[in-house]
């Protein structure tokens, strides 16, 4: 879909030089007496993909405006490189921004929605036609120039957003959810397309998301949030391999990772009193393994997802669906030492002694 | 098929028979009566042609009720309508005492015109009146807005601005909560100052308000007069004679009832004429979602 067109760095006054990453430090925001935002510390790298995740309602757009300036913080700062972006508007802190429900003017065609801001800032109209025509055809919306909003698709529109925060050339973009108001398909499309322009156009890209699947996808980093604060940040592979809290356990991974209380496992000394945690594919049937009766079974083509039941815990293992289940429905389960993950069943925190 | 059109007709029928008989039968009587002379005492109406047309041409109280109502309609619209503008823009935003706002200027609505002239005869009253005492602590002598030819149109007109501002407010506030806050978001990223915001993105979204509004406004500008009856009765000299109360007074005090139908029918299709030409010109420039 993405024309090979080139845009960005050579075109003067192009996205701006790398190395100015974005440093978040103590952001807080109470509204109404309630904390939404508490102690945001966080580095967002230049050139990369940050993606913020998490479920709704933990604070990822209140986060987000803070950055754009649509809000104020009620302490803590926001640093772009050493400028500290508290005093300036919105429009002066060199930010564009993808609403999560678009926000394109209803009133105005595909190209004015996109000119929006080059035309308030007077830029000479010969330089409006050539940018414009680049972004239209870097995101293939050639022909639909005259158009309305309300005359665009779905996935059309969420160009037309794209194109807009483009065109401004600024060099950090924020995205707030930008693909959920799409079908899968379209999704999935959009999700390498966006990766791809953000790598080649270079820009600091932040990318609010509560779709685990886009932010292993698409992120260089994830920045997984809870409830107003930081839970975890790393990146995808990282924080997959090394989940620093029950909560990030769940929410990481498809299905999400099977937490057991460890004597429920047979294990003994310190484990017995944890929480083991056990990820589907790391389980395996073992002849020398532990019994379980197995629940319900789906089958997803090359996976089997099989549950089976450890004492009171229902325990969901991914297997090669070639491999096929036990006759008696009695299922053996053995896993490597390696692969378990312990966190203190008090606080959810991620043991690392074994 | 058929019984079906039987039964849609059947359902019809007490609607349109209320409609026949209460909406145009009357209008139908009424143009009939214009070109009868009116019926006195033994006199039957005798059929006149376009008598009564002749007539209304060369009435000069008829032209200068127009002249006036003109006058009136291009001081009130305007003024009403901005001034709702202003006001809902006022209290859309973020502020102290909003609510307390909305309903200050709204109450003038909820009053009866007639209720609403009376409190504006006090104002005007000439010495011992709100705007007299004002004046005089000023050092500022007396007033005699209403009794005078040249200023009492403008003073029945600021009543009825003062009446409907309210009024068209509450369409205006409507609107302007109806517009997402992400596009005044996305056009402050932009860059857009307020004027800009305004100018680019709030007012051309109420604009299908202002067509609406406006069309009110019109015919309201020909219609409402009872402050006219309570306050200068058309006069002095007929300063404030509305085309509406003309028709009143030729149809309720002079009892000139053929006259009355064809000032009726006048008036009615030059405001017909008005609002589809308003809604001609302006639906061109108006979005609607
Ligand atoms: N203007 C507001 N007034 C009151 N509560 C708000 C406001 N904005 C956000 N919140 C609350 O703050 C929390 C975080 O909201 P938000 O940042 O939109 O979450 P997310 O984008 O992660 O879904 C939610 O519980 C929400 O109800
Ligand atoms: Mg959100």
């Amino acid at each position: 879909m993405i024309a090979q067109t080139d845009i960005g760095r050579q075109s003067g006054s192009g996205p701006a030089s790398p190395g100015a990453g974005l440093r978040l430090s103590g952001l807080a925001r109470a509204i109404a007496g309630r904390r939404i935002l508490d102690g945001i510390d966080v580095t967002f790298e230049a050139g990369a993909l940050s993606v913020i995740l998490g479920p709704s309602g933990c604070g990822k757009s209140t986060l987000l405006r803070l950055i754009a300036g649509l809000d104020a913080p009620d302490g803590g700062t926001i640093h772009l490189g050493a400028r500290d972006l508290a005093p300036l508007p919105p429009a002066a802190r060199d930010i564009a921004m993808v609403f999560q429900s678009y926000a394109l003017f209803p009133h105005l065609t595909m190209a004015e929605n996109i000119l929006f801001g080059l035309s308030l800032r007077r830029v000479a109209r010969v330089d409006q036609a050539r940018r414009l025509a680049r972004v239209v055809e870097m995101l293939g919306l050639g022909g639909l120039e005259a158009r309305k909003p309300a005359q665009l698709s779905g996935g059309q529109q969420q160009r037309v957003a794209l194109a807009r925060a483009l065109i401004s050339e600024r060099p950090i973009c924020l995205m707030d959810e930008p693909l959920s108001n799409l079908d899968a398909k379209l999704r999935a499309e959009m999700r390498s397309e966006i990766r791809a322009l953000q790598q080649r156009l270079g820009l600091t890209m932040i990318y609010v998301t509560h779709d685990q699947v886009e932010a292993m996808t698409m992120a260089d980093k994830i920045v997984l949030m809870n409830e107003g604060r930081i839970e975890q940040e790393g990146a995808p592979e990282a924080i997959y391999a090394a989940p620093a809290s029950r909560f990030a356990a769940r929410f990481i991974g498809m299905p999400p990772m099977n937490l057991i209380p460890g004597a429920a496992l047979g294990l003994t000394g310190h484990d017995a009193g944890r929480l083991i945690g056990l990820r589907a594919e790391d389980g395996r049937i073992d002849p020398q393994g532990l019994a379980a009766p197995i629940v319900a079974h789906e089958f997803h083509g090359a996976d089997l997802f099989v549950t089976i039941r450890l004492a009171e815990t229902p325990v969901m293992l991914r297997l090669p669906a070639r491999t096929g289940l036990p006759a008696d429905g009695i299922l053996r389960l053995g896993w490597d030492a390696g692969a378990l993950h312990r966190f203190d069943p008090v606080t959810g925190r991620r043991l690392t002694e074994p | 098929m058929r019984r079906q059109t039987l039964t849609a007709w059947a359902l019809l029928l007490p609607a349109a028979c209320l409609l026949v008989v209460f909406t145009h039968g009357p209008v139908l009587r009424t143009v009939l009566a214009t070109f009868y002379t009116t019926p006195h005492g033994r006199l039957p109406a005798k059929f006149a042609g376009f008598d009564n047309y002749a007539h209304l041409i060369a009435d000069p109280i008829f032209w200068q009720a127009l002249r006036n109502n003109l006058l009136y309609a291009g001081l009130t619209i305007p003024a009403s309508m901005g001034l709702a503008l202003v006001m809902a823009l006022l209290v859309n935003g973020r502020m102290r005492g909003r609510g307390f706002l909305r309903m200050a200027f709204f109450t003038p609505t909820v009053l009866p015109l007639i209720a609403v002239a009376n409190i504006w005869i006090f104002f005007y009253q000439p010495g011992f009146g709100l705007i007299d005492q004002i004046r005089g602590l000023f050092g500022l002598g007396a007033t005699n807005l209403l009794g005078q030819g040249d200023s009492a149109l403008y003073a029945v007109a600021a009543v009825a601005v003062w009446k409907e501002a309210g009024f068209f407010m509450i369409f205006y506030l409507a609107a302007l909560q109806a517009i997402p806050q992400s596009l005044i978001e996305a056009a402050r990223l932009e860059g857009a100052n307020a004027l800009q915001i305004f100018r680019r993105v709030i007012w051309p979204l109420l604009t299908p308000t202002t067509l609406f509004v406006a069309v009110n406004a019109v015919v309201n500008a020909f219609r409402l007069v009872d402050h006219i009856y309570q306050m200068t009765g058309g006069g002095p000299n007929n300063a404030t004679a509305l085309l509406f109360y003309y028709l009143y007074q030729v149809g309720f005090q002079f009892w000139d009832t053929a006259y009355a139908a064809t000032l009726t029918t006048v008036l009615v299709v030059v405001l017909g004429l008005v609002s589809v030409g308003q809604f001609l010109f302006l639906d061109r420039k108006v979005h609607y979602q």
